[in-house]
């Protein structure tokens, strides 16, 4: 199994008709994701990837059922399209756009939580590379070939770091149940402990890897919610052990500015909280290797 | 962005701060000309460069004549200033600001950020200003209080009068407190910005509440829509290799080490100069190249990087996902073919058409190392830097 999304999961494009959507669409398709159609406000009734295209996500949702939805939207306009998904009932939204203003976002997660939880929607991104459940369906930019199917739950703030880590792992004959990249920006949708969450509920995850950054507190709230809920082993690493404080690292939240937020600290509080660290970004497959060799094997119940 | 104290002085006066009398001079004469503007008899003369502390690195002088007016602009003009945060190169002073020196009565701190645990904006409040908050929560932590603000409501009056009270103000004094409070709120939700701190707010003898220095930050994200703000950029005040990185659509921030790093991805870059420090060097930049890297960008890449005199070996580290290796490999032999690099090379590739990528290497006839994993490559481009510098040893003799 696989959490958040399967080969059944009905996606749509949002900005659908876009050079890059339609790159990634094409993609996504090949890949075996169920994408049944996008919305490109002014280009409602045509056809695009002989998929249909509609004005609104509401008339979108309406016409195809879609529970899933992944922006492209450019950054001026994302605040509002992940508020449209919301509004019209999509469950999940994955925000690939990169460079949303900081007071959008604060606005979007303002915005999301108008909706009682039970229809309320888990935001994945901005400015990350998507999900990926292997071998079932894509709902990202990633390069699908590089993860085998398994058992190790991956989450990520840094996109190519994650392809990283699932490809040391793929070499090591280790495959993933969902790669999720949350995303490098100060306000985020889901943390690293929303994802972990379903990754302990997930009875086909064994295991997780969480790779952080400098900057923000998730990576130490995520640190201290596995030490206290999870049964799971979770194997961490913290990219940025040789950034200078109060530089900002390519992501718009990767900065040191207050206590805690180094990548020392943050590996400090993993490793005070029982998470295994790996060492270098050279050692993350390996890491992982050797955690799930140390562990006993499950015991079915009732054996 | 960051900018000059005299341009967010002038934005938070624009929404109700108040802010001592006071104007920016590029020269001697033009600063002696603001302080008769201003009248008075007490100036200070302000150093203008992106950084704190400047009153202890002797950016700051208090005159009491035009003559010293004119003295002490000569003296901070083309003067380099070294503070804890501009790092040991300093900052050159281009700009000065004038202004009315107010006699003090009590210096208070307030300050406005973008609160990543709360996703909310947060007010930061101090009775004793003048000094840094990190000094003031290090030596009177009970002393801070803090306030975070409901984004849908805005900051309220009852808010900004709690916190003016804790300031200490007193009746007749609270209702300037809360001007100032509320005014920096819409400056920072108004402008897009990431700070505001007012480091000291002023009780003044004659009970005035004044911005002596005021700092703004604002989101490089927001700037397309704050053309007001965006305006205030000050490239004197930017590493100038930065600048031109993201001219080419690259981030770039340099570093001191003797790796030069060229990698895609944000947490890729941090993790590649991770590594290497692993190894036994240090990274001299961090360079994402982005997605979608073609030929031309990956050439600028390696100008980049290759214009730092500390770059001893360049290493490549690309997982290419909406990348292309065959169009990086491409790039890294225009760039080694037009820019004739004198110092080692090592290029890791894997991802998205990696085999063409890696034949393009190979026919490229180039003296380059190749690696295919992290690890490889950051042994190979340690141990040939160690290599090519006991070669230069051996060449001396």
């Amino acid at each position: 199994m696989s959490i958040l999304i399967d080969e059944k999961t009905p996606v749509l494009i949002q900005g659908f008709t876009g050079d890059k959507a339609t790159f990634h669409a094409k993609e996504m398709l090949a890949y075996g994701t169920k994408v049944v159609g996008g919305v490109t406000p002014g280009k409602g009734g045509t056809q695009h990837l002989d998929r249909p295209v509609f004005n609104t996500v509401k008339e979108a949702v309406k016409a195809t059922g879609a529970q899933a939805s992944i922006i492209f939207v450019p950054a001026a306009f994302c605040a509002d399209a992940i508020m449209e998904a919301a509004d019209a009932g999509i469950r999940l939204v994955v925000a690939i756009t990169d460079g949303i203003p900081a007071q959008d976002m604060m606005m979007v997660k303002r915005y999301l939580r108008r909706y009682p939880r039970e229809r309320r929607t888990m935001l994945v991104g901005p400015n990350c590379a998507g999900i990926i459940s292997p071998g079932k369906a894509m709902l990202g930019i990633m390069p699908g070939h590089i993860y085998q199917q398994g058992a190790v739950g991956l989450v990520t703030r840094s996109g190519t770091l994650g392809y990283e880590a699932a490809s040391q792992m793929k070499a090591l004959g280790i495959g993933v149940s969902t790669s999720i990249g949350i995303g490098g920006d100060p306000i985020n949708g889901s943390a690293f402990v929303d994802v972990l969450k379903l990754f302990e509920e997930d009875p086909d995850t064994e295991a997780v890897m969480m790779i952080g950054e400098i900057g923000g507190p998730q990576e130490a709230e995520a640190a201290l919610f596995s030490k206290e809920h999870m049964s799971k082993p979770v194997i961490g690493y913290v990219a940025g052990l040789t950034a200078p404080r109060g530089r900002r690292m390519g992501h718009a939240g990767a900065i040191i500015s207050a206590f805690g937020e180094s990548a020392a600290e943050k590996v400090e509080i993993m490793r005070s909280a029982g998470l295994v660290v790996a060492s270098s970004p050279a050692e993350l497959g390996a890491t992982v290797a050797k955690t799930l060799a140390s562990r006993p094997r499950r015991v079915a119940v009732g054996q | 962005m960051d900018i000059h104290e005299y341009q967010a002085k002038e934005l938070l006066a624009s929404f109700g701060v108040s802010i001592p009398r006071g104007g920016v001079a590029y020269s001697p004469e033009q600063a002696v000309y603001r302080a008769s503007e201003i009248g008075g008899s007490r100036w200070a003369v302000k150093a203008q460069i992106h950084s704190g502390a400047r009153g202890k690195a002797g950016g700051i002088k208090v005159c009491t004549s035009e003559d010293e007016v004119r003295q002490a602009a000569k003296g901070l003009l083309g003067r380099r200033l070294v503070t804890h945060q501009t790092g040991p190169e300093g900052r050159v002073v281009h700009r000065l600001y004038v202004e009315a020196a107010v006699p003090i009565e009590r210096e208070l701190y307030i300050g406005f950020v973008l609160d990543r645990k709360s996703e909310r904006v947060m007010v930061v409040a101090a009775p004793q200003g003048g000094m840094e908050i990190e000094e003031i929560a290090k030596t009177a932590p009970s002393s801070i209080i803090r306030s975070v603000v409901e984004p849908a409501v805005g900051m309220t009056a009852f808010q900004a009068r709690e916190l003016a009270f804790g300031l200490g103000l007193d009746a007749a004094q609270v209702n300037r407190g809360v001007l100032a409070l509320l005014g920096c709120y819409r400056a920072f939700r108004d402008l897009d910005a990431t700070m505001v701190e007012i480091n000291p707010l002023v009780l003044t003898k004659d009970g005035q509440l004044l911005a002596l220095d005021a700092k703004m930050t604002f989101d490089d994200n927001a700037l397309f829509r704050r053309p007001n703000v965006s305006e205030l950029r000050d490239y004197a005040e930017e590493d100038p290799r930065e600048s031109q990185a993201a001219e080419y659509g690259i981030n770039y921030v340099a570093l001191d080490g003797e790796i030069g790093c060229i990698v895609n991805g944000a947490g890729l870059a941090m993790a590649t100069m991770d590594l290497i420090k692993h190894a036994g060097s240090s990274p001299a930049n961090f360079l994402d190249v982005g997605g979608g890297a073609s030929p031309e960008k990956v050439c600028n890449a390696f100008r980049l990087v290759l214009a730092d005199p500390k770059v001893k070996a360049v290493l490549v580290n690309i997982f290419a996902g909406i990348n292309r290796c065959d169009w990086v490999a491409q790039g890294v032999v225009n760039a080694v073919r037009e820019l004739q690099p004198k110092m080692p090379l090592v290029v890791r590739l894997a991802g998205t058409n990696v085999e063409e990528g890696r034949r393009i290497l190979q026919q490229s006839g180039l003296s380059l190392v190749t690696a295919d994993t992290l690890t490889e490559a950051a042994e190979r481009v340690v141990a040939t830097l160690k290599a090519s510098g006991a070669k230069a040893g051996n060449g001396k003799k």
